[in-house]
């Protein structure tokens, strides 16, 4: 049962990361491609953690959790360069 | 019992793939930014959240040890939603401020809105009494 879960997972979850290149594409305005962007990192973290449930392996927390860090600051620097045009002032 | 442990699994990652796509789908269908960061800051996030739960109960099953990285990364997830969608916001307005300012209803008091226009007086004043060394 698990397999054909995965399997859904994966399918749902890929399909939204396409949904996010087409707005990243898109996106008519400069934060809605950083929004896109902090999306998909959010979503390629959930494919790490399917990965690591169908592989029955504990190896990938370190970068689901690396990725999770990196995409919360790199949002959070983006944004501060775009309101104040530095990041460490 | 292992049947209860599959079903339960199962049904989270399928729970989670199905709020990951609905916050993908909600960022290409609603009509502005405002709008659209709420789909995928709350959708996405509790997506993700079902897929770490699966993740943590599939290897308390497989493995019989509760494993607390899962935990370590909903937690940061969910601590960082907010700020990175509050951020996002913050930007946009700042970036659109002249047509926001014209859109906006006015604010009924004396000064206007406080991330567009500056601090009002008497507050001003106020926060600066507090800043004065006492005594």
């Amino acid at each position: 049962m698990i397999e054909y879960a995965l399997v859904f997972g994966f399918f749902a979850v890929s399909l939204a990361l396409l949904l996010n290149l087409w707005r990243l594409v898109a996106g008519p305005t400069l934060m809605d491609r950083v929004l896109a962007v902090d999306t998909m990192v959010i979503n390629v973290i959930a494919l790490v953690i399917l990965f690591g449930i169908q592989y029955t392996t504990t190896t990938y927390f370190e970068a689901a959790l690396l990725l999770a860090m990196f995409g919360f600051i790199s949002t959070v620097a983006y944004c501060r360069f775009v309101m104040r045009g530095d990041i460490i002032e | 019992m292992n049947f209860l442990f599959e079903f339960v699994i199962s049904s989270l990652i399928v729970l989670g793939g199905i709020f990951v796509l609905v916050g993908s789908i909600g960022l290409i269908k609603l009509p502005d930014l405002m709008t659209r960061l709420h789909a995928p800051t709350k959708a996405t996030t509790l997506g993700l959240g079902g897929a770490l739960g699966a993740s943590m109960l599939y290897f308390l099953w497989g493995e019989g040890t509760l494993s607390i990285h899962e935990v370590l990364i909903s937690v940061f997830l969910f601590l960082t939603a907010p700020v990175t969608a509050h951020f996002i916001a913050k930007a946009h307005l700042h970036l659109n401020r002249d047509t926001i300012r014209q859109e906006l209803s006015p604010t009924g008091r004396d000064h206007g809105w406080s991330t567009f226009d500056t601090v009002p007086k008497e507050a001003a004043e106020a926060g600066k009494a507090i800043d004065q060394p006492r005594g």
